[in-house]
């Protein structure tokens, strides 16, 4: 801010009336500041779509060659935890929207409680996760480190699953291709997690931040440019949960 | 050379170069490490990349030296498969992508569209930081003994049989990835939001225009590099096994995913260097760029287009019979916009007021090669010859014309074209107009010979060929000698006109851009107020007409 603005607006002093302390330089009004602000986030977006992207493109090869392996693959997951974190997600994209309008309002602690929410929600999600990964460790789901076909080629071993489903055994070279189902599910929730920790970090910052009052004050778009980040990852989510946990479940 | 010129200089006995200015505003490392200035990020870009350049370039000497003769005897076969691995990664990351939009983009975006910086300065900054980390991972894979993939990192040959710094690499490109999107993304919302009253898209000049559609390519394709990099990574680490075949993985997969990046990628190499043509071109000619609106959108085509065609990379690769034609015919259809720019520049010269200044020679040396290497890309677009031609020097030919002889001499030209305006100093014109031409020949010597020898079926990453080839092969290396004294001349009499080229002025071209109408170099803001865009782009008589007020005013 300092090399800011002494000959541009010496100039033409007139045109620029007094600005908010939050108006960068390099901005002729506060809109336009908030309206490239906003369109950046929302293109930054775009190109989290695309990097999601090749892992969904991946997923839908894939299951479409190893039908049979990805929908046993499938029975593995919890319908519970997987709905349980689906609603905690819900639920913490709608306190990170309360806050954005707590934000605007200036209602500073309403948007502190938002915020404190979001972020205890967001480890909720993540605990959650981490009790899913636990489970998949002990019945050696994890390809690459710890990991067994055995589920898949007598299903009848996993004694849960099978009262529920009846698995019929797979021919084991489609047995062992459950493999890549697990793969893409360890990579795509493990991608969505890590952009949850991201989220989770800048919700931190955020709420020592909005206890100093910075987002009460009138500037309110890095709230409103995290919440669009935070509904995106909320929104990857919504499409994990069907693709991984849901669909052809009771072929 | 003609004795004609357009250069006017002010008088170089009580001419200075003004006391404020973006370079001496402030003082200090930290001014430059923490500035959110665009012109002083795409100073730090310009020393950054032509660092990574002349590593590129030793190690393609190498690659040169060791081609001289047919035994593999430089060097064992397995360092020469590193030598041009590392020689691919470092210049197609660390220079062609960042060449002309992270440092002239940069330095231009704003003062093109009348702002006083990018919307997005601390990213910008953060652009180049994630750079520097990302080539400091580059230059420790390469301590640490390189890496041996090529530069396309092919599975399972990255991800089983090699033992090399697959991951280092694999990350830093991963980096670099995100310095090249936060870039383009940083260019589409200036480009959107910062435009100064009066700049309507289409009084834009062709150089934004042609930027914003790399920076499209950028947000869109780099992402999707950047999560098969994750996949190869975890697949070396912890074996995920996407694409291993072993384990029912595809590596066909890698190579769509792959090539969905990288094909767009020689868009966002060639589109800004097609931006500093039309820029040259129109100013060496006097002339509005002809059909610009065409020009224009052709540059938005090839952006669009280039997402469609990244299949013929692999028509041997094993895809279909039915999908290889339609992304043949797709190729096809990239040519059509890129020949739309080369008629349009040569219409532009049709009548024109041309003048010889180094940056026009390289833009002629552009419009020559660049057509070459279009050309020879509609051969590998076809299927048939395809699969002759794939994997040989052919391919090695094509891509170097298209990307050295075009984007280079691209990025050449706007360099000594922006010099001025940058530093406020000329270069020194009659050794510059040299290195052009060095270049230029040079550039033909080493790349010529290379398309015979592909046709003769020489194959590309060998050390060792048969001695039937050696002829072309010394040929070309000789080239390449000529090639390297066109390329350090300049690094030399750029850095001496630093102190002692003649003072430039505001204009020293006579150009229209809103950049040649504030000072050189330009204050931190860019302008003394911000300017109001009052006429179409390339409008010369509107710049007389500004001359004849002066003069009246002053007389």
């Amino acid at each position: 801010m300092s090399d800011s603005t002494a000959i541009a607006h010496g100039a033409e002093a007139g045109a620029h009336h007094e600005h908010p302390p939050y108006q960068r330089h390099h901005f002729e009004t506060v809109n336009q500041q908030f309206d490239a602000t906003n369109f950046a986030m929302w293109l930054f977006l775009l190109t989290e779509i695309m990097f999601f992207g090749g892992l969904f493109t991946a997923y839908l090869i894939l299951r479409n060659w190893y039908y049979p392996a990805f929908v046993e693959g499938s029975h593995q997951l919890s319908i519970f935890w997987g709905t349980a974190n689906t609603t905690v997600l819900i639920i913490s994209s709608f306190t990170m929207a309360m806050s954005v309008w707590n934000a605007q309002m200036r209602r500073k602690s309403a948007l502190l409680l938002c915020l404190v929410l979001t972020f205890i929600l967001g480890l909720v999600f993540l605990g959650i996760k981490g009790i899913e990964w636990h489970e998949k460790w002990v019945k050696f789901h994890v390809p690459g480190l710890h990991y067994s076909d055995q589920t898949f080629l007598n299903p009848a071993s996993d004694h849960e699953v099978y009262a529920e489903y009846h698995d019929k055994p797979l021919a084991p070279d489609m047995a062992s291709k459950a493999q890549q189902y697990f793969f893409l599910y360890f990579a795509m929730t493990g991608m969505h997690a890590l952009h949850m920790v991201i989220g989770i970090c800048i919700l931190g910052f955020m709420i020592v931040r909005a206890k100093a009052g910075a987002y009460t004050s009138g500037h309110v778009t890095f709230v409103e440019n995290f919440g669009l980040y935070w509904h995106f990852v909320d929104i990857v989510w919504i499409f994990l949960f069907p693709l991984l946990y849901l669909i052809s479940r009771h072929q | 050379m003609s004795a004609v010129t357009i250069v006017s200089l002010p008088d170089q006995a009580t001419a200075r170069v003004p006391k404020v200015n973006f370079l001496t505003k402030e003082n200090g490392l930290l001014s430059w490490l923490l500035t959110g200035d665009h012109k002083r990020i795409a100073t730090l870009y310009l020393i950054s990349i032509t660092f990574f350049f002349f590593i590129g370039g030793a190690l393609a000497g190498l690659i040169r030296l060791e081609l001289l003769t047919p035994q593999s005897d430089l060097m064992a076969a397995d360092t020469y498969n590193k030598v041009f691995s590392m020689h691919g990664l470092i210049m197609v990351f660390f220079f062609l992508v960042p060449s002309v939009p992270a440092t002239i983009g940069n330095f231009l975006m704003p003062l093109m569209v009348g702002a006083k910086d990018l919307a997005l300065p601390k990213i910008n900054l953060l652009s180049w930081y994630l750079y520097i980390i990302a080539g400091a991972m580059m230059l420790y894979t390469m301590a640490a003994g390189g890496v041996d993939t090529g530069w396309t990192f092919t599975t399972p040959l990255s991800t089983h049989y090699l033992n090399t710094n697959v991951i280092s690499a694999g990350l830093a490109v991963f980096v670099a990835g995100f310095s090249s999107i936060f870039t383009g993304l940083n260019f589409i919302v200036t480009i959107h939001k910062m435009r100064c009253p009066g700049m309507t898209w289409f009084r834009l000049p062709l150089f934004v225009w042609s930027n914003y559609a790399a920076s499209i390519l950028m947000v869109l394709g780099t992402p999707v590099l950047a999560i098969t990099l994750v996949l190869i990574v975890l697949e070396r680490t912890v074996g995920i096994g996407v694409f291993d075949p072993a384990k029912g993985g595809d590596p066909l997969l890698f190579q769509h995913l792959f090539w969905f990046y990288s094909h767009p990628a020689v868009y966002i190499m060639i589109l800004p260097g097609m931006g500093v043509i039309s820029e040259v071109v129109s100013t060496f000619s006097r002339k509005r760029v002809f059909g610009y609106t065409a020009v224009a959108f052709s540059s938005v085509a090839i952006a669009v287009f280039g997402f469609f065609v990244w299949a013929h990379h692999m028509f041997i690769m094993g895809i279909s019979n039915y999908s290889a034609l339609v992304f043949s015919l797709l190729t096809m259809l990239v040519a059509v916009p890129s020949a739309i720019k080369i008629f349009n520049w040569s219409f532009t010269l049709y009548k024109g007021s041309i003048t010889f200044e180094t940056p026009m020679l390289y833009a002629f040396g552009f419009m020559g090669l660049f057509t070459i290497g279009g050309m020879t890309g509609v051969f590998l677009g076809a299927t048939g010859t395809d699969i002759h031609l794939t994997e040989t020097y052919f391919i090695v030919a094509h891509f170097h014309f298209v990307m050295v002889g075009g984007m280079l001499m691209a990025f050449l030209a706007g360099i000594h074209f922006w010099w001025p305006k940058w530093t406020g100093r000329m270069y020194p014109e009659k050794i510059s107009q040299l290195a052009a031409v060095v270049t230029f020949i040079g550039f033909n010597l080493t790349f010529f010979p290379q398309f015979i020898l592909g046709t003769l079926g020489m194959p590309r990453r060998y050390a060792a060929y048969p001695p039937e080839f050696q002829v072309l092969n010394v040929f070309s290396s000789a080239g390449a000698t000529i090639l390297g004294v066109g390329y350090l001349l300049p690094i030399l009499y750029l850095t001496w006109s630093l102190k002692y080229g003649e003072i430039a002025g505001d204009n020293p071209w006579q150009a229209t851009g809103l950049e040649w109408q504030t000072q050189s170099p330009p204050l931190t803001e860019n302008f003394a107020e911000i300017p109001i865009m009052d006429r179409e782009a390339y409008d010369y008589e509107w710049l007389e007409r500004q001359q004849q007020k002066e003069v009246a005013s002053v007389g």
